[in-house]
Formats: C-alpha cells, structure tokens, sequence
C-alpha cells in the first residue's frame, strides 16, 4: 500500500498516565485551549439566538428516546425502506464483522483504492487499518481527517480531529508527508490557511476524480424513508457520496430516526452545538439509487459493537442519544488539559468516557480509568443538545468499575466482576464509612488530628503526593466544630431531637 | 422555625471557623440554629467513587439526625447538591434492587428540607442584606455544584453585592472548574493540578484581596494552589463575610 504506518488506540495507558505526560505538553495545552475557549463561546452565542433551545433539546431527546425504545421495528422499517430504494442492507454484531464486509463488498468491486467520507463508525471499528491489512487504501477526505492521516496519528477530537495541530504544524505535515499519497504539496507552503486550503483541495481532487468506492458514515437514517444524511462544512463528502460508482455506508444503528419529520428537530441541534453555526454547508441526503446520478450501488452497513448492550443498561442508554456534536469536549476542562488521545479510542472526551466503556467494557485499565475522567462539573450535561445527563452516567459506571455488577454482553445477561486495581481503595472507603457512620469514632479522630497538628508535614507521603505536590495542605484546627459547639452551645441547645 | 445545620464532614474536621460564621450569621437573622451531633458526612466522596452501597447507611443517618427539623442549612452547595440530586437517585436504585421503599422514602423527606446557606437565606428568609460589614476586594468563584445541580444563580452575587465595603471583582473565567472533584484531585492529580493552577492565576491576576465560594472544598483545593503559587489572595466562605461586621470583622 502506499501510506505509511498506522497509529493504533491498542495498548494505551489508563487515562491519569496518559494525561500525566500531555497535560505537560505546552504547544498541546495551547492549541487546545484557543480551539476550545473560541468554538464554546462562539457555540453559547450560536444557541443563544434561538428562545427555543430548551424545548428544542427536549424534543431531541424524546425523539431520541423513543426510537431507542422501539429500536428493533424502527430498524426493520429502515430496512425494507432501503431495500425497496434499490440499496442493501448488511447488519455487523461486531467491528471484526462490520469490516469484514466492508472488505469484501470493496474487493468484489476489484478496486483497491476507497474514498472516505468522515465517519466516527468507522474510526470505532479501525475500518482503515482492516482495509489495509486486505491491500486496500483509504484516503480520509475531511481535511482534518486528512491531516491526521498524513501525520500518522489519531484523531484527539469528534468534529475537529486535528484539533491537537496549529497551522505550522500542518504546514510541515503537507510539505513532507502529501507525496507519500498522492499529488505532492506545492513549493514553498506557507501556513497561510488558504494555502493549506488549496494545497489540500489540489491534493483531494485527484482522489475524488479517481475513486470507484466511497465508504461514509452517516450523522441520521430516516426510517419512513430509507434516507440517509450526511451533514458537513467542507463539501467533500459530498464529492465522495456523489462521484464514485459504489458507496459504502457504515452507521451505527442508533442513529436511526423515525421520520423525515424529525430531522427538522436535528438538523437545528446539530449545526448550532458542533460548528456554531445557524445552518451547516453542506446537508446531503441520499434515498438508495437512482439511474440518473451518484452512486449506482449502495450498500448500508448496520453496526451494533456493543449499542444492543448498552441499550440494556437503563442509566447508561442515554448515551445513545449522542449526535456527535462535540460540544461536550469544548466545554470539558478536564478535555482541555489532557487532549483527546488521553481517551485512547475514537470517542474523547465526556462522551467518550461514558461511550467507550459501554461499547467495549471496564475489563482494560484504560477502560476502567475513564469514566473517573471528570471532575464531575456538569458543563458536558449543561450544553448537550440531546441532555445526556454525562455525570450521571460516569458516577454509575465508576460503580461498575469498582463493584462490579449486572451487565449486558453481546445480548446475554452477565454479572462482571469489579476492575482490577481497587482492593486498597474499597479497604480504604468502608474504614471511612464506618468511621463516619459512628460519630464519636469521627470525633476521637479530629481530636487525634487536631492534638498532633503541629506534628503534620507540610508534604504527604505515598499516594497522599498526588495532593501536596501541587497544593498546600490544609491547616488543622485546634478544635472541630462540633467540639466547639458541644463546649459553648451544647446545653442552650433545645432543638436538638 | 426550628434549623438544623447540616456543617458537613469537611467543615467540621477542617474549617470549623466557618461553621461559627453560619452560626453568628443566622442567629444574627433571629434564627434559631439546631446541631445534631448524629450528623456526619453526606456520602459524597463515596457516591461519586463509585461506592453507591458504601454511601447508604449516610442516607440514612443524615434523614434520621434531621429527622423534626423544618429546614436544613448546610454552608455547601456540593453536599446540599449530593442530598437533593442524588440521594433520590440512590433509594430508586436501592428499591430497584429489590431492597424496599425504605431509602428512597427517607431521601423524599430530607429533600425539600435541604437548602445550601445562600439559597436558604434569598428564597426561605427573602434577604440580601443581611446587615454584613466587610471592608475587601473580592472575587467570587461560582462552585459547580452550586452553578449547575441548584442552579443558584445570582443568589451569592446578589448576597455579596449587599454587603458594605465590599469591592466586588469579576473572576475571567468563572465559571470554569476548579479542578478539585473530590477523589478526581488525587485521581488525576495531573489534570485536577493543570486547572487548579489555571484558576489560582485567573484569581490572582483580579488583584483581589480574597477569593469567594460556597464550598470550603473547591477552597482547599484552590486555596492549596494559591499558596503553593506564592499568591497572597485568602480563599475565604461566603458565610465568614456575611457574617462578618463593623463591630467583628470575621
């Protein structure tokens, strides 16, 4: 194949690892934070114009909801719809199966070349390290996608994957890596973002003119219908939904809803919570085939990778909901300061950290560190435009990670064990409990405390580092408070049951 | 109207002084302040760890220990945001796990009974002037838990905003988190650290003399911070500032 090596989510460290190292990494910290502080104010104001926002949000997620609740006939509808329009329709359990077909549906073109649309589904599944291990390329089209493609790395953001790279950066990445792929980046780049621009539109046509295989996701499939939508900004998914013979739909089956009605609810969330703007560009919607114009086969690929499972679970099936705006990571400070990659999977983020450990499980260390990948400050619930309520989901899967518990695997009911790694933790939360379930213990521990105050260190030992590397340590009183009331008040005290 | 207070695990262990600030405020507001020595933590750090289980028998002591009170008062809207949003949340999911109505029906009581100090002294007491003399420039740092689960709004602006000699500066940034979350500042030291350092700079550079909230959490967290920067800005409670006077500067 012609492209250079892939990066991989596979083997990444826990979270606080991983974040330990970017939070220092201060070119990282900058790019993010301007990105971040501009889409998020530009994002209030965008919402703000609209009176209706609250029952536009509730709308989406009542619709949401309801489909979920009747995912299976929705679904079916879908499929007969498609089928009726002249598409097919394929259904994958799993990420192995989903590109499994999509490999032999783009072999049995003969072709050994795909255009991508941007897809989240198929980062989920790794489709393009599968296509590459069967001698197929795909070439990312989104220019961030690209970006990333060309620098060998991950997406660290759902709407803006190279958000982690500022202009100079992506200035090297076209002048050294673009002949690798394709038509090289013209002599003497600049940074300037329209030279960007035109050296990647330069870069793209060729690719959209020669591609017979275009593989999308899509952001909703209407059930009434059997439409499909895609919504971007740049245009070039619609050159690759357009121009090749054969297109290739990968979506994951919670994005079905049930009328063309409903796109009138998403299609005013959607732009105004990812991209800030009143209206997207580019909304392309394709019905099956047609003789006339685009593709003359189409193939939609349904994807489950653990939706089923999660639909089971009564707390964590909100993340469903999802639309993929990304307005989560922009307000998230805990996003801010790690950077997507710390997620270690397609999905940073608040909607990652409720997202991952449901598709793929708490069994790994990086999976068990996410969903304590929050501060629990609620900006993420505060601006979702399907009010997925994120703390909620994250508290509920800390419990999972720590005890374990009543799950959903592939369908099949199953009580998990708790994550390896908290035994001294658990140890240490039931002394506590205990402790401060028995007041007169609690109180002979802040006499303890207060006694020895002036014998306290000023820096913790063992796990206490983590709080006195960077922050004093509070000084101890002489007296607690209910020390002090018991000696000045105690006995005036008549409301005392 | 019989008052209990509700001085949570932290201010009794840590910052006591608050707890006589609250104390001083609403007898100063002629009300008549309880303290049942039954009470202890709300639970929180157990809850939002992911030990639900471990958090039930503090559901229900803190029911029990304010068992006949009209209304609790508790100087911290994380604690009072732990008892309205999630302790109904627990006694569903005890009851969904086939353990009764026992829980769920001891968080229905304490509930609407539970107020955080600023929003018990705006919406049950109907005042913002609460006659408070305090002669410093001050920021004020709107906790999550506060902002986003009560919704407390303009209540601790409005409350500072009536005191005399107080110069109230805007904080950049407000509304971003502090960083503490509890196990979070341990857990991801790193992350928890990065917007601790953030906000102890956006404090200092206001040029104020002290930084305000209404959780003595977040404060040790961005209190620690401050300190270890080298600034000289003091966290300080709301409640030591509305209780503070011409006669006792608290």
């Amino acid at each position: 194949m012609s492209g250079p090596g892939h990066a991989t989510y596979l083997g990444m460290p826990a979270f606080p690892e991983a974040a330990d190292t970017s939070t220092r990494d201060t070119r990282l910290r900058a790019n993010l934070r301007h990105a971040t502080h501009t889409i998020r104010t530009k994002r209030a104001t965008a919402v703000a114009e609209l009176d209706d926002w609250g029952r536009l949000r509730a709308a989406g997620a009542a619709i949401k909801d309801r489909t979920l609740r009747h995912l299976d006939h929705y679904l079916e509808r879908l499929e007969s719809a498609v089928t009726a329009a002249g598409g097919q329709v394929h259904w994958a359990a799993d990420a192995d199966e989903a590109n499994r077909i999509v490999t032999e549906l783009v072999r049995a073109t003969g072709e050994h070349e795909v255009v991508k649309v941007k897809s989240m589904a198929t980062q989920e599944i790794g489709l393009n390290d599968a296509l590459a291990e069967a001698g197929i390329t795909a070439y990312e089209t989104d220019l961030a996608e690209l970006i990333v493609q060309l620098g060998d790395d991950l997406p660290s953001h759902i709407l803006v994957p190279a958000i982690h790279r500022n202009r100079s950066e992506i200035r090297d990445i076209f002048a050294e890596r673009m002949a690798r792929w394709g038509r090289p980046a013209p002599d003497g780049l600049t940074d300037a973002p329209a030279d960007l621009a035109e050296a990647a539109r330069l870069h793209l046509r060729e690719k959209f003119l020669n591609a017979k295989v275009a593989v999308s996701g899509a952001n909703f499939m209407v059930a009434e219908t059997g439409t499909l939508v895609v919504v971007e900004s740049e245009g070039n998914g619609r050159m690759c939904l357009t121009l090749p013979d054969t297109l290739i739909s990968v979506v994951g089956i919670e994005k079905v809803v049930p009328t063309f009605q409903d796109l009138e609810v998403f299609l005013q969330l959607l732009p105004r919570s990812s991209t800030a703007e009143r209206m997207n560009p580019y909304t392309s919607m394709w019905t099956g085939t047609s003789d006339d114009d685009g593709p003359r086969t189409f193939h939609l690929v349904l994807l489950d990778n653990g939706r089923t499972d999660t639909l089971a679970d009564t707390v964590g099936r909100q993340a469903l909901r999802c639309i993929r705006c990304s307005a989560c990571l922009n307000v998230c400070p805990v996003y801010e300061r790690a950077g997507g990659h710390a997620y270690g999977s397609a999905y940073p983020g608040p909607i990652g950290a409720i997202l991952t450990p449901q598709l793929r499980g708490t069994q790994s260390a990086l999976d068990a560190s996410l969903p304590y990948a929050s501060s629990l400050c609620g900006a993420c619930y505060e601006v979702c435009p399907v009010a997925i309520d994120i703390p909620e989901i994250l508290v509920h899967l800390r419990e999972r990670v720590v005890e374990g518990g009543p799950v959903s695997v592939r369908g099949t009911r199953a009580v998990i064990k708790p994550a390896k790694g908290h035994a001294a933790e658990r140890a240490a939360m039931r002394a506590a409990r205990w402790a401060l379930d028995h007041p007169s213990v609690l109180r002979t521990g802040q006499r303890l405390a207060s006694r020895t105050r002036r014998l306290h260190p000023r820096r913790l030992p063992g796990p206490g580092r983590a709080w006195s590397d960077t922050r004093e340590l509070p000084a101890v009183p002489a007296e607690s408070f209910r020390d002090w009331w018991q000696r000045t008040r105690a006995t005036n005290d008549r409301s005392t049951p | 109207m019989r008052v209990g207070l509700f001085i949570t695990c932290v201010n009794d262990t840590l910052y006591p002084h608050t707890g006589r600030a609250v104390v001083t405020l609403l007898e100063r507001l002629g009300v008549e302040v309880g303290f049942p020595a039954g009470q202890s933590c709300c639970g929180q750090p157990h809850f939002n760890t992911g030990y639900r289980h471990e958090t039930e028998p503090l559901v229900r002591r803190y029911a029990t220990a304010f068992r006949g009170y009209d209304h609790i008062v508790t100087p911290s809207g994380s604690c009072a945001a732990m008892v309205r949003d999630n302790y109904p949340r627990i006694g569903a999911k005890a009851a969904a796990e086939g353990r009764g109505q026992e829980l769920a029906e001891a968080a229905a009581t304490v509930v609407p009974r539970t107020h955080e100090l600023t929003e018990f002294l705006t919406d049950v007491l109907g005042v913002t002037d609460v006659g408070a003399y305090y002669p410093h420039t001050v920021t004020y740092h709107p906790t999550c838990h506060g902002l986003r689960m009560l919704r407390l709004g303009d209540r601790p602006r409005a409350l500072l905003g009536a005191v005399r000699g107080l110069d109230l500066v805007e904080l950049p940034g407000a509304e971003e988190c502090c960083g503490f979350g509890g196990t979070f500042a341990v857990k991801n030291a790193a992350v928890s650290a990065a917007m601790g350092a953030d906000k102890a700079r956006n404090i200092t550079a206001t040029g104020a003399q002290a930084v305000c909230t209404v959780d003595n959490s977040c404060q040790m967290h961005i209190g620690g911070t401050l300190a270890r920067q080298g600034s000289a800005v003091r966290p300080v409670h709301i409640a030591e500032i509305l209780a503070s006077t011409e006669e006792h500067v608290w």
